[in-house]
């Protein structure tokens, strides 16, 4: 039972592959002979298959093809077709949304309209991909727990690339397609409203998002810790709470007072995950549309603390001199 | 498990993580070498973090030659007694001739004299550097007489930018980028999203200096009133001021918060006097590039000249080389009082008795290729 110590999975165990239970309500089946992957076994099921795709899956697989191939083939053409600079250069490479000048009008393909393209197929990926997530759970007879889930993600993603430029006028606020560009306009984004540490909602967001974290190392660490007294048997705990419950609860109560329950633990941890993308993403629809500037907001309403001038006073020299230009 | 996965595993795990320590090697300070400088209050994070082996490569780069001893003003003045001599006219012999061998220890101690003269006439404007190099001097007598507010009292002279180069490290020219898919359907260059030295190896815009260095495009992206208020300044215009910016933090050496508070950028009341002074350097920039590098275009030989055929320009680097004040803010220009007075600032082909030939070049540059920005690390 030492096994159950270390961080991997020490023991496979291999019966019959498995088929799952019957497909309820679709003409689809599941398809493939199912087998094993010794490396997959390291860190999860060992069975692979059998593969269901369904209609929303293909369509889902299509559509993000699609959005896949018009952001990397505009990104390897912005390198001159050279493949060793567009594998360079990948991390720095971009499809940008249209210029300011265009508001919400459609752009050429060459100034966003590939972008306006590519966000109108990967949005069609994601929504198919989400309705393939909640009719799986529905099939087998699941709650939707993940589905919305998977939702509260979306919605982040709808707002940021969507619904805020929309409210904004201009599909140029809304965020580019590639990996070190999203960050600096992350970073810009910030910069020009202000400093996003002082939206309450992006606080909160931090909060759920830190919470997250470590409820998630809370939980796995109990569960791990009680494996060998039965815990890894979450589920029956819940209503049959044995001595690996016991022991957790106890530990918590004694390190900090008061504990979750088996069951609650995980409304806590699905909570804190799902509320994290959600405050989120009312944060960003706040930015620009009915807050202009953060900081300013946040010394308005009592929450930016002031500091002694240690300079002296510093004037904008714009105001101060004669005929500047700011 | 099977023995040859686990070897497999073994050997592929090693190699990523040898390729990750090399990378994080070459990339990452060695812990607990920074030197911090606190500037603002505590608690604010106003800070300078210098790494004491750049620091050292820095203070050896950025040594101020010693001048050569100063003559007399008594005497005939140049102008009397050499023949188009446009600026420094009213000095005497002396002091001229000290202020030419000076310039020649700065700009070309390699080819001496002959790289702006012809020694057979040295009265004659035979080489393109001729001209610039006049045009030079009244630049850095406008720069001491009238950008004081960024430049006293330390000054500048050429060695301020030359360091004993024909031309200074740290030039820019106007990059369009690469467009090869012009008038095609792929996606037109943005001026963003490549790996580029001249924004700190950001996929910011790679020519912040174009409209913000040499035009006068609107740095300023916040907003002043915590509510919208008209400001339609966009996020990919913040993205060129975030660009200009990281070229002023990588110029001078120091972080974002030399100058400004991290939690409010724009709020000048927050802002290290410093600021100012950068505020001011932005308006001199423009106006070198504006009033004395721009107009030498037609004097430049192509090689001088950019892929988009522009003068090479200046920033902040093209001065401050890696150090918040250039040469550590060290007085050179004392020394040198006749390039602290605005002498003779009319027009550059109106003031030449002989006829300019463009693109001449003198002995020893003919072969120099086109140079490429040197980026500042």
């Amino acid at each position: 039972m030492a096994e159950y110590q270390n961080i991997f999975t020490r023991v496979q165990v291999r019966g019959p592959v498995y088929a799952g239970v019957p497909v309820t309500e679709t003409s689809w089946t599941r398809s493939g002979k199912p087998f094993y992957i010794h490396l997959f076994g390291m860190l999860g099921d060992a069975q692979v298959g059998p593969i269901y795709l369904g209609i929303t899956g293909i369509a889902s697989l299509i559509c993000g093809f699609i959005a896949f191939e018009i952001i990397g083939l505009n990104m390897w053409a912005s390198v001159n077709w050279d493949i060793v600079q567009f594998i360079r250069q990948l991390p720095w490479l971009a499809l940008e949304p249209p210029a300011p000048a265009y508001g919400l009008r459609i752009p050429p393909l060459a100034e966003g309209g590939w972008w306006l393209m590519a966000g109108f197929f990967l949005t069609v990926s994601i929504a198919l991909w989400w309705v393939r997530v909640y009719q799986r759970a529905k099939s087998l007879g699941m709650g939707s727990h993940v589905a919305w889930a998977f939702g509260a993600a979306i919605w982040l993603y709808i707002v940021l690339g969507f619904i805020r430029p929309i409210l904004m006028g201009s599909w140029s606020e809304a965020v580019p397609f590639g990996i070190f560009p999203h960050l600096d306009w992350t970073a810009a984004f910030s910069i020009r409203y202000g400093n996003l540490f002082y939206n309450p909602f992006h606080m909160l967001s931090i909060v759920f998002l830190y919470g997250s974290v470590l409820l998630f190392a809370m939980h796995s660490a109990t569960v791990l810790a009680t494996t060998r007294y039965g815990a890894e048997r979450e589920l029956e705990q819940i209503v049959d709470r044995g001595t690996a419950f016991e022991r957790g609860s106890l530990f918590w109560r004694w390190t900090m007072g008061w504990c979750a329950s088996a069951e609650s633990i995980h409304r806590w941890a699905w909570w804190f995950a799902v509320l994290t993308p959600i405050t989120g993403g009312i944060g960003i629809l706040l930015t620009g549309t009915v807050v202009d500037n953060w900081f300013l907001w946040g010394v308005k309403h009592g929450i930016a603390a002031d500091y002694p001038a240690v300079w002296g006073v510093v004037a904008d020299p714009a105001l101060t001199l004669p005929g500047a230009v700011k | 498990m099977m023995p040859g996965l686990k070897l497999g595993l073994g050997i592929v795990g090693s190699v990523a993580a040898a390729l990750l320590g090399i990378a994080m090697l070459s990339n990452f300070e060695m812990p607990g070498q920074q030197i911090t400088v606190q500037r603002g209050f505590r608690g604010v994070a106003m800070e300078t973090n210098y790494n004491p082996v750049q620091l050292a490569k820095y203070v050896a780069e950025n040594k101020v030659p010693a001048s050569l001893p100063q003559l007399p003003a008594t005497g005939p003045k140049a102008g009397q007694v050499y023949k188009n001599v446009l600026v420094l006219g009213e000095l005497s012999v002396g002091q001229f001739t000290r202020l030419m061998v000076s310039i020649t220890n700065w700009v070309s101690p390699k080819q001496g004299c002959a790289y702006c003269h012809n020694t057979n006439n040295m009265a004659e404007d035979t080489y393109y550097t001729k001209i610039v190099a006049r045009r030079m001097l009244q630049m850095t007598q406008n720069i001491n007489a009238n950008w004081a507010p960024h430049v006293a009292p330390a000054g500048v002279t050429c060695y301020t930018c030359h360091r004993g180069n024909n031309v200074p490290n740290y030039i820019w020219w106007k990059d369009e980028g690469p467009t090869p898919n012009k008038g095609g359907a792929l996606e037109v260059s943005m001026g963003q999203n490549r790996a580029s030295t001249s924004v700190g190896n950001s996929s910011l815009p790679y020519d912040p200096f174009t409209p913000m260095l040499e035009g006068d495009y609107p740095i300023r992206q916040q907003g002043e009133t915590a509510l919208p208020n008209g400001n339609r300044h966009s996020i990919k215009e913040t993205e060129w001021t975030y660009a200009l910016m990281i070229h002023f933090a990588q110029s001078l050496g120091v972080n974002c918060t030399y100058c400004h508070n991290s939690r409010a950028f724009g709020d000048w009341s927050q802002s290290a006097p410093q600021r100012v002074t950068a505020w001011h350097g932005i308006r001199m920039v423009r106006d070198i590039n504006l009033e004395y590098m721009d107009p030498l275009q037609g004097v430049f030989p192509v090689s001088r000249l950019g892929t988009s055929g522009d003068s090479p320009k200046v920033a902040c680097a093209t001065c401050h080389q890696g150090v918040f004040k250039p040469l550590y803010g060290v007085n050179m220009v004392d020394a040198f009082p006749e390039l602290k007075v605005v002498g003779q600032q009319a027009g550059l082909v109106q003031t030449s008795l002989m006829v300019v030939n463009p693109g001449v070049y003198p002995a020893g540059a003919q072969a120099t290729p086109r140079m490429k920005p040197t980026p500042i690390n």
